[in-house]
């Protein structure tokens, strides 16, 4: 691994602080519990997100089922939670006292076997990153060891989330059907439905999201990161310099899958329950679009992109329920066309040389690096550096 | 006698592209240490004998040996790791990556996932990257995107993550092709100084540059050798004059 320094270089520890700042201080004190609990439960997309900025942006690797892993993290959470809430006290009146309610109205008798191990907590959190995990591990190894990708590796992962959502919504007995696993109450004893509980969740939630961040930074400023970006342009050529490109893209792929499941699993927790309207194409393709606004590239952009797709669909939504998904096309297409590399283009473009500029001016020196993205953009001034270029060392 | 004269030998090499055999039941072999210029006319298969031997298309029957490793059965990252090294006709380099980054991703280390994520940029790699860049005149670019280099200085760096590689068989199609003048000396003596001590294919079409290094020339004519020697006899083959006069 390199340096601390290298992996953390000045630009991306200012904003790692204006983030953590802005997620740990600004909202909790400038919001009630009630909107807090709401940025908790965005967050929990930008877990997927932030796995789609290395999937898709870095190994260009679009996955448009990142709603199965999402969905699995959050079942395996919400079987733990539902187990709880569902002892014989508490279900005293049912048929089968001590099971699921859902299961009891269908007609089961006896907790299915793969419901048993979800009573303790140690397999549950590792069920939690296990699960989704190994099931994108398979997935990974089936398509791209065959050198299945781009778009047809996308519509398999589709399918991949329809099927899925179809079978927990007709398996109604062991999964809840098309409600969903409902009426989640206690986590050990505590209850999570209170104030004070959403707001230790809210941190608990935070530290997740930087830990997740923290890893993918490490990866996209290790030699894996370059790898990456080198196999997004030229996938053959990386094969050319030895190595097995299969193994870097179901690496990545269940990277996406495991944050994407951690997100799943704190989104049960902060809003109480887990339902198929989470796994499926729908909400795959939502979490392309928040990962494509906040720029595919930048993982920080991913949060943001997160956040704010998000609030304008709470509020959107609220007034014109109908009209969303319209909405959501629109910005998705308008973001595509103008902004390819979304917000966080905006800002490195705009808002990051605009800061240099004033900084110059009172006289500290910046080093302006060459920016990579723009060399592909702008192909007039690629032929004059050519000239210069060419001119320099003839 | 034995094959381990050869660093490569390749017998009865045929691919079908849906009946059309581009590689027809082709032997050729190449010594150590060997210069070995291939040259035809276009739509020959040059490049698709390239492709074949580092497996990039599959063969439809024949054997080629390195050293003594079949490669026919090897995906293309393993006989990389065996040692062959390819350069493609259309420079082929990553446009979104720093000149040095391209070098070091060519470093014949931490090639597997774990291998790459705990990699270091020691000074052992940063030495070699130096040097290299030197070897192909990018020394003062090494911070530059490679997308913004010339068409030139694309192929000698791809050239160089070739070298990066330390391959024991380099493999070079048309290295001069779309260059100025100027680069194509400078190409040249590149080359020259590159191929001391190691095996090299290289397909080219410019005869005189052949001549200047080739120890021996192939011409490939509708899949199949036309003829295979030095250049002046291959130069002087009736058989060689009538396919060039008559195209
Ligand atoms: N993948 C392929 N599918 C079908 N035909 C191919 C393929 N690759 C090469 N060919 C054909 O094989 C012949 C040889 O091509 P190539 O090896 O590129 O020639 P050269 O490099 O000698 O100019 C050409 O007619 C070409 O069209
Ligand atoms: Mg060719």
């Amino acid at each position: 691994m390199n340096s601390l320094k290298q992996i953390f270089p000045k630009g991306d520890l200012i904003a790692f602080a204006i983030l953590a700042v802005l997620l740990a201080v600004v909202f909790p004190l400038a919001m009630d519990v009630f909107r807090l609990n709401l940025v908790g439960k965005y967050l929990t997309y930008a877990f997927v997100a932030l796995g789609l900025v290395l999937c898709w942006g870095y190994g260009g690797i679009l996955s448009l089922g990142q709603g199965i892993f999402f969905g699995l993290g959050g079942y395996c959470m919400a079987m733990f939670l539902k187990l709880e809430a569902s002892s014989p006290e508490n279900t005293a009146i049912q048929s089968t006292p001590g099971i699921p309610d859902f299961m009891d109205w269908n007609q089961l008798t006896e907790l299915p076997w793969f419901w048993e191990p979800f009573h303790s907590l140690s397999f549950t959190i590792i069920a939690v990153m296990l699960v989704p995990t190994v099931f994108a591990f398979f997935i990974g190894l089936a398509m791209f060891k065959r050198r299945v990708g781009g778009v047809y590796f996308a519509i398999i992962t589709q399918a991949i989330a329809a099927i899925l959502t179809i079978l927990i919504i007709g398996q109604q007995g062991y999964t809840g059907g098309v409600n969903g696993i409902t009426d989640l109450r206690t986590f050990l004893g505590w209850d999570i439905r209170t104030d004070s509980a959403k707001v230790i969740l809210y941190f608990v939630n935070l530290v997740l999201l930087f830990t997740c961040l923290v890893i993918a930074q490490i990866i996209r400023k290790n030699k894996l990161g370059r790898i990456l970006v080198a196999m997004r342009g030229r996938e053959e050529r990386v094969r050319f310099s030895g190595y097995d490109v299969a193994n870097f893209k179901i690496f990545v792929f269940c990277i996406g899958a495991l944050f994407a499941a951690l997100g799943g699993a704190m989104f049960t927790l902060q809003v109480g329950f887990m339902s198929p309207t989470f796994v499926g194409i729908v909400p795959s393709i939502e979490m392309v679009i928040l990962c494509a606004v906040g720029g595919r590239l930048s993982i920080f952009g991913a949060i943001y992109g997160a956040l704010l797709v998000n609030f304008a669909k709470t509020s959107f939504s609220e007034s014109f329920p109908e009209l969303w998904l319209f909405a959501m096309g629109a910005l998705f297409i308008s973001v595509v066309l103008f902004f390819p590399n979304g917000l966080a283009s905006v800002y490195q473009d705009h808002i990051v040389p605009r800061f240099k500029k004033r900084f110059k001016k009172q006289g500290k020196p910046v080093a302006v690096k060459p920016r990579v993205q723009t060399a592909k953009n702008q192909p007039n001034t690629t032929e004059k550096t050519d000239d210069v270029l060419t001119g320099g060392t003839l | 006698m034995s094959q381990k004269d050869f660093v490569l030998s390749v017998e009865g090499l045929t691919v079908s592209f849906d009946g059309f055999k581009a590689v027809n039941d082709l032997s050729l072999y190449v010594d150590e240490g060997e210069i070995r210029v291939i040259i035809g006319p276009n739509g020959a298969g040059k490049t698709t004998v390239l492709d074949l031997i580092c497996g990039r298309t599959a063969s439809t029957s024949g054997s080629i040996k390195f050293r003594d490793k079949e490669l026919t059965k090897m995906s293309e990252h393993q006989i990389v790791h065996a040692g062959v090294g390819r350069k493609f006709q259309n420079p082929s380099i990553y446009e979104d990556l720093s000149v040095f980054e391209n070098l070091e991703l060519s470093y014949p280390k931490g090639r597997s996932v774990f291998g790459a994520l705990f990699f270091r940029r020691d000074q052992a790699v940063i030495n070699q990257v130096h040097e290299i860049a030197e070897m192909i005149f990018l020394q003062d670019m090494l911070d530059k995107p490679a997308g913004l280099l010339s068409h030139g200085q694309k192929q000698w760096l791809e050239i160089g993550m070739l070298l990066i590689q330390e391959p024991d068989l380099l493999m070079l199609d048309e290295p001069v092709a779309g260059m100025s003048v100027a680069e194509r000396r400078k190409t040249a003596e590149l080359l020259k100084r590159i191929t001391k001590g190691r095996s090299v294919i290289v397909i080219e079409h410019d005869m005189q540059f052949a001549e200047e290094i080739a120890d021996r020339v192939t011409v490939l004519h509708q899949g199949q050798v036309l003829s295979e020697g030095s250049m002046e006899r291959v130069q002087n083959d009736p058989k060689v004059i009538e396919v060039y006069l008559g195209h």
